[in-house]
C-alpha cells in the first residue's frame, strides 16, 4: 500500500513535469511558425519536417555556448533566478486537476499530484513566486536595462495581482471552495465559471497576460526600448531556462484559466456519449469505464490548455505592447475598480440566490 | 506658429478597446488561416528561388572578354576618372603585339584593375564612360563576402565566364 502510493505519486510527477516541457518545444516552435504564418511568412521550415526539430537545434546551441557571468555580477542571485523562474510554475501545476480519478490494479488514483484544501491558494503563492526571478535576474545582473527591466516587470506583475487575486476570490464565492476537484465538479453540474462570471473571467484572463509578461504586456522583456529586459545578462542554458519558465509559465495560466472558468477537466460536450460508444465497443467493464473517462478528462483539458497557449499566441502578434503609463492606467484606473465592483455584485448575487 | 490639435474625443466604442481587439483578432486569425491551410505567403525561399529583377538591374561589375579571353579594356582612364566613389584603381601597361586585337603600333593594357566594391555605389557611370564597352555591371546581385579583401575584385575576378548580363 506504502509503496503503491509512492509509485502513484512519482508516477503522476513525472506525467505532469513531461508533458509540460514536452509542450515547450512544441510551442516554441508554433510561436514562430505561427507569428510567420499570421505574418504571411513561411517560417523556420529548414530543420526536420516542417522545420519541427527547429527547437532541438536551438538546444544544442544553447548547451554548447560559452556559460558567461558579468564580472561585477551577484553570482549566487544571478544563478538563482533562472531556477526560481522555472520552478515556481511547475510547483503550481502540482494542485492542477488532470482528471478525475483512473482505477489501476484496483486502487483508485486521483489524477491530480497534490490533493490539498487549500489548492488554489497554492497556485497563487507559487504564482506570486514568479515576480522574483524578475527581480533577482534584474538586480544581480549589474546592469541599468536590466534593472530597468525588472522594475517593469515587477511594478507589472504585483499591480496586476491584485485584480486578477480580487477575480479570483469573486469565482471562490460562487463555488464555495478552494479545493481544485471540487472547483471543476462544480462547473460540470453547473455552468463553466465563464458563463457565471463573465467580467471575472476577462479580468483573470487579461491579468494573466500581464502576470507571464506577455505581449501585449511585455515591458519586461521590450526589446525595441531596453534591449532585452531582465534576461539580457544571461547566455547558453541559464537563458534557456528562462526561455522555457516562459512557456511553462503560460501552460500553468493556462491549465489555472481552464480550471477555474473554463471547466478544467470537465467533459466537453459529445464526450459521455463517445466514452459510451467506446466501451460499448470494446466491452470495458465499469473499471474500464472509469479509466476511459479518465483519458477523455485528460484529452478535455489538454485542449483547453492547446486552445488558451494559442490565444497566447494569436494576441501576441495582433496586439502592439502598450506604454508603461497606459499598463499602470489598465491596471490600477480600469482592471481594479472593476473586480472590485464584481465582486460585491457576485458577492450580493451569491447571498440572495441562496437564500 | 499655430498649433493644429489632432487630438480627437473617442466614442465609447473605441474606449472599451476590446471590440477593437476582435477586428484585430480576426485580421491575425484570417492570416493565420491562410498561412497554414492554404498556403499562402507573400514572401519567396530564397535561396531555392530567386525574385525577378530588372534587365537593367546593376550588380557585380565585370570586364567582357573576346573569344582569346582577352580583356576588352585598353586602361583609358575614363572610369577612373568618372567614378564617383573613387573606387576603380587601374595600373597600365603596353600591350605585347601577338594579343594586340586592334593592330594599333602600341596598345595599353591593365596590368591591374581592382574595383573596391565596398566603395562603389553601382551608379553605373563607369559602364557609360568605357568606350570599349569593356566594364559591365551584370545582374548578379549575390556579392556578399567573408573578408573585405574578398570584396576588392582584382582584373582575375572582373575577367569571369558571364553570359549576357549575368
Amino acid at each position: 500500500m506504502e509503496y503503491f502510493d509512492l509509485i502513484q505519486l512519482v508516477a503522476k510527477i513525472i506525467f505532469v513535469v513531461a508533458v509540460c516541457l514536452g509542450v515547450v518545444p512544441v510551442m516554441v516552435w508554433f510561436e514562430r511558425r505561427g507569428a510567420a504564418w499570421m505574418q504571411g511568412r513561411v517560417g523556420p521550415n529548414r530543420v526536420g519536417p516542417f522545420g519541427l526539430l527547429q527547437p532541438l537545434a536551438d538546444v544544442i546551441k544553447f548547451i554548447f555556448k560559452e556559460d558567461f557571468v558579468p564580472q561585477n555580477a551577484n553570482k549566487f542571485y544571478y544563478y538563482l533566478a533562472p531556477m526560481v523562474a522555472l520552478i515556481a510554475p511547475l510547483c503550481a501545476l502540482a494542485v492542477i486537476p488532470f482528471g478525475s480519478k483512473a482505477i489501476i490494479f484496483d486502487r483508485e488514483v486521483i489524477l491530480q499530484i497534490a490533493q490539498m484544501d487549500t489548492g488554489v491558494i497554492f497556485i497563487l503563492a507559487f504564482a506570486g513566486l514568479e515576480v522574483y526571478p524578475v527581480i533577482l535576474a534584474g538586480w544581480a545582473s549589474r546592469n541599468k536595462y536590466t534593472v530597468l527591466g525588472s522594475l517593469r516587470g515587477s511594478s507589472q506583475i504585483v499591480s496586476y495581482e491584485i485584480s486578477m487575486g480580487i477575480a479570483l476570490l469573486s469565482m471562490l464565492i460562487v463555488y464555495g471552495s478552494f479545493n481544485a476537484h471540487e472547483i471543476v465538479e462544480w462547473q460540470s453540474k453547473n455552468y463553466w465559471g465563464a458563463l457565471v462570471n463573465p467580467v471575472g473571467a476577462l479580468i483573470f484572463w487579461i491579468s494573466i497576460f500581464a502576470e507571464t509578461n506577455r505581449l501585449p504586456f511585455d515591458l519586461a522583456e521590450g526589446e525595441s526600448e531596453i534591449v532585452a529586459g531582465y534576461h539580457l545578462e544571461y547566455g547558453a542554458m541559464k537563458f534557456a531556462l528562462f526561455f522555457m519558465a516562459e512557456y511553462v509559465a503560460m501552460i500553468m495560466a493556462s491549465a489555472l484559466l481552464s480550471t477555474l472558468f473554463f471547466g478544467g477537466y470537465s467533459l466537453l460536450p459529445g464526450m459521455d456519449k463517445l466514452i459510451s460508444l467506446i466501451v460499448a465497443h470494446f466491452a470495458f467493464g465499469e473499471v474500464g469505464a472509469v479509466n476511459v473517462k479518465a483519458v477523455f478528462e485528460f484529452i478535455s483539458i489538454f485542449s483547453k490548455v492547446a486552445f488558451f497557449m494559442f490565444v497566447f499566441v494569436w494576441i501576441r502578434w495582433t496586439l502592439p505592447r502598450f506604454r508603461f503609463d497606459q499598463l499602470m492606467d489598465l491596471g490600477w484606473k480600469i482592471l481594479f475598480p472593476l473586480s472590485l465592483i464584481n465582486l460585491v455584485a457576485v458577492t450580493i448575487a451569491v447571498y440572495f440566490l441562496n437564500q | 506658429m499655430g498649433t493644429i490639435n489632432v487630438s480627437k474625443k473617442y466614442t465609447a466604442r473605441e474606449k472599451a478597446y476590446l471590440p477593437a481587439i476582435l477586428i484585430g483578432m480576426k485580421i491575425t486569425l484570417k492570416r493565420f488561416i491562410e498561412g497554414f491551410i492554404l498556403r499562402k505567403h507573400n514572401t519567396i525561399l530564397y535561396p531555392e528561388k530567386k525574385r525577378d529583377y530588372s534587365e537593367r538591374f546593376r550588380g557585380m561589375h565585370f570586364i567582357s572578354v573576346d573569344q582569346n579571353k582577352t580583356e576588352n579594356c585598353t586602361a583609358c582612364f575614363l572610369c577612373e576618372t568618372i567614378c564617383p566613389a573613387d573606387c576603380i584603381h587601374i595600373v597600365a601597361d603596353e600591350r605585347e603585339d601577338e594579343e594586340n586585337q586592334y593592330g594599333v603600333k602600341k596598345e595599353k593594357r591593365p596590368v591591374s584593375f581592382d574595383i573596391d566594391s565596398l566603395r562603389c555605389c553601382f551608379c553605373g557611370f563607369c559602364e557609360e564612360a568605357c568606350p570599349k564597352d569593356a566594364i559591365k555591371l551584370s545582374r548578379n546581385y549575390e556579392m556578399a563576402v567573408s573578408s573585405r579583401d574578398e570584396a576588392i575584385y582584382d582584373l582575375d575576378h572582373l575577367k569571369r565566364d558571364i553570359k549576357g548580363r549575368g
